[in-house]
């Protein structure tokens, strides 16, 4: 599934971010493939913030799409 | 050659800008209190000045015997973005770095550290906000820290001044820390002759760096961030104990990106500063400076000694304190109108930034602003602007692509009023009444609404999608909102009062000269024809060249009635920007571009304002006085319809060509 399919409350693991320059700036903050982070909240039709920790970032839906990740929990 | 360029640029920093080859350099993220820390440490008598060939303003200042100088913020030491470049180029060329680092957000901020480290860089940690981690319940084992980095680390608070003063003797012991072993092995790929510092950025495939040593750039920038990335996780697994508890500021920030009840809080504070700014400094504040201070007693004493020392009927009385007097309404109009209001704006700007409710509003209005071909981010500039507009224009490098940057620009220069220029509006329409200012919104909307869906139609491309860190929400620190607010007024006071002492000349000499008759004269047709106002309002338009503030101070001399306000009003806010704005327009855009913008301006400005007075009065004619502004506001809706039909058409054309490609990319 992607980014964009997960729903508010849930924890996936990031499997796969295709874009290379997005690759790098999540990696940056910690958000990078393998992490787990939780999904503190989807705006519907809007962007996905994603939580580790206390670092949270606003992930757009177009970028959220393109994100593959991993059902946690 | 290539060695001669290296030692050109590396020491072309401390070169360019006036620094001491042996200065000190602060580096951290965003929000991670590098400015309040440097406040902290060079006290008042801090310089600025732009970095050579960009606007990024950089500041530095003495630190005890040393040079202290400021980078911007940045996530890691690349060139993502022109900061990223500018803040690159610096620590390239600093002997020691004081990295600061959010105790609270150790797994995002010691990634840029280790990377410091990596590149044997002499750094000392700052471990800033250690109160907050307290707070939070964060035990951080300091010495455990130190010896996993290899580099000192100190505790501090910056906004109290904790643990600084030890900061000093650490730089002494500032040392270059533990790297990454997978750079280490990586850089025997490289001559020994290049810098480390150098050497790990072409490592990780910085183009302009490479270029630099005649070197290709490498391709390990994935291996090195991935084996970084390890190291800090590592790290921060060893010394961080971390408790999962929930803070009022996470609960109040979920709700507020929520579109309930999100939007709500959005249009109540937006309300709430209207009412404070508008009415409160707008109604009474600017009343009693104006009328009760300047007017009654400043003018006529002025006046009076102007009189006795060159004579009441000579042209030099005229210039100097007549009608437009160099002396008289300029300072009237900057101490008495202008100063108060963008005071009170700038402090409304300062606390929306300390915050961190700008970053909210971005990811709140994301999928709005989708509409019209930018990210939530591009809010940021675009509410800037509504302090000033020339700030804002330079504001704009956050964003991320070139596209966005020429919408956001183009959509400041023509849509969004600055602060001096909302502050005169809000007095003008505060007299025209409610109505008159629902119907000028309504109109500056349209306008930016409609401007922003035909640029994205015509403008290749598409929004590039958001990627926000949201830090997190704090009460703002009083001093700190004060300081900003005070560095801010005066920048634009010592910007503002010079240009409004020229354009105040220039129309003093023109009406002495008979030459302003002779413009209102020619002008007439456009002015008196197309836009149903009195002729003299072309002394508005000659005065709004000059800044767009003083064009609205023109107009409020004139009895307007509603309808005739709501016409200049609309066509002042939308005419060209202010010189400053002009020339950081020029310079952002480059000449071809930037002119084009400016003329786009002037011509979208008195083609609105026409139509807004000829729909008036056909309102007027087919529906009496009650009804006048329904074709108008039937038109607006008309032009909002129609651009987002046509940029539709565009975007399912362009869809079509691409074969709906981003959800390929995903597999």
């Amino acid at each position: 599934m992607t980014l964009a399919e997960a729903r508010t409350g849930e924890k996936v693991r990031i499997e796969r971010i295709a874009d290379p320059e997005f690759r790098l700036l999540a990696l940056r903050m910690g958000i990078g493939e393998g992490e787990e982070v939780a999904l503190e909240e989807v705006i519907p039709g809007g962007p996905i913030l994603v939580r580790r920790q206390r670092q949270r970032v606003a992930v757009g839906r177009s970028l959220a799409r393109r994100i593959r990740v991993h059902l946690v929990r | 050659m290539s060695q001669c360029c290296h030692s050109v640029h590396a020491r072309g920093t401390g070169g360019a800008l006036p620094l001491p080859p042996d200065f000190i350099a602060l580096a951290g993220n965003p929000n991670a209190g590098k400015s309040l820390l440097f406040q902290r440490l060079t006290g008042a008598y801090a310089e600025v000045s732009n970095y050579p060939g960009t606007t990024l303003e950089i500041t530095w200042g003495r630190w005890g015997s040393e040079t202290l100088v400021d980078t911007p913020g940045v996530y890691g030491l690349s060139s993502f973005n022109p900061e990223e470049q500018v803040a690159r180029d610096i620590l390239l060329g600093a002997r020691r770095v004081i990295n600061v680092v959010n105790a609270t957000h150790l797994e995002r901020d010691l990634f840029l550290t280790q990377q410091l480290i990596d590149a044997g860089l002499a750094i000392v940690v700052a471990l800033n906000m250690m109160d907050e981690a307290e707070a939070l319940g964060l035990r951080i084992d300091v010495e455990g820290l130190s010896r996993e980095l290899g580099v000192p680390v100190v505790p501090i608070v910056a906004r109290t001044g904790r643990g600084v003063d030890r900061l000093a003797e650490a730089v002494s012991r500032a040392a270059p820390g533990r790297p990454t072993p997978a750079v280490i092995r990586r850089l025997g790929d490289l001559p020994p002759a290049i810098p480390r510092p150098e050497a790990l950025l072409i490592l990780e495939g910085d183009p302009e760096v490479a270029g630099r040593w005649g070197e290709e750039p490498r391709p390990f920038r994935d291996e090195l961030y991935r084996a970084r990335r390890e190291r800090v996780e590592g790290i921060c697994a060893r010394v961080v104990s971390l408790p999962a508890q929930e803070t009022w500021g996470d609960r109040l920030s979920r709700l507020l990106i929520r579109p309930f009840p999100g939007l709500p809080i959005l249009a109540g504070l937006l309300w709430l500063t209207y009412k404070a700014v508008g009415e409160g400094v707008a109604g009474s504040l600017v009343g009693l400076l104006e009328e009760g201070l300047m007017q009654r007693y400043y003018e006529p004493l002025v006046r009076d000694l102007v009189g006795r020392l060159v004579g009441e009927e000579s042209p030099l009385f005229r210039v100097l304190a007549g009608e437009f007097g160099v002396l008289t309404m300029t300072v009237t109009y900057v101490v008495g109108v202008i100063l108060p209001l963008v005071a009170a704006f700038y402090l409304v700007l300062s606390i929306l930034e300390d915050t961190g409710y700008l970053p909210r509003i971005a990811t709140l209005l994301d999928r709005v602003m989708g509409a019209i071909g930018l990210n939530g981010k591009a809010i940021i500039p675009l509410i800037l602007g509504l302090g000033c507009v020339t700030m804002a224009v330079i504001t704009t490098r956050m964003l991320s692509s070139e596209r966005e940057r020429r919408l956001a620009t183009y959509l400041l220069a023509l849509a969004v009023p600055c602060s001096a220029q909302l502050g005169v509006v809000t007095l003008l329409l505060a007299r025209a009444g409610v109505g008159s200012t629902l119907l000028y919104a309504l109109v500056v909307l349209t306008v930016f609404v409609s401007a922003g869906l035909l640029l994205d139609a015509l403008l290749p491309g598409e929004a590039p999608p958001l990627f926000l860190d949201l830090p997190p929400l704090r009460l703002p620190e009083p001093r700190n909102v004060l300081l900003k607010t005070w560095v801010r007024t005066r920048h634009f006071l010592t910007e503002a009062t010079p240009l409004f002492a020229l354009g105040a000349l220039v129309l003093g000499v023109l009406e002495v000269t008979g030459i302003l008759t002779a413009v209102q004269g020619w002008l007439a047709p456009l002015t008196e024809g197309w836009l149903g106002l009195p002729r003299e309002a072309a002394t508005a338009f000659v005065m709004g060249f000059v800044r767009r503030d003083f064009g609205a101070v023109g107009m409020s001399t004139m009895p307007l009635t509603p309808a005739q306000t709501v016409t200049a009003l609309a066509t002042i806010t939308l005419f060209v920007p202010c010189i400053a704005s002009t020339l950081v327009l020029l310079k952002e855009r480059g000449r071809a571009e930037g002119a084009l913008i400016w003329l786009a301006a002037v011509a979208t400005a008195f083609l609105v304002g026409g139509l807004v007075h000829h729909s008036v009065r056909l309102g007027g004619a087919i529906l009496g006085a009650a009804g006048a502004p329904w074709v108008t506001v039937l038109g607006c809706a008309a032009a909002v319809a129609g651009a987002a039909a046509l940029s539709q058409a565009v975007r399912h054309r362009r869809l079509g060509a691409m074969e709906r490609a981003p959800e390929e990319a995903a597999d």
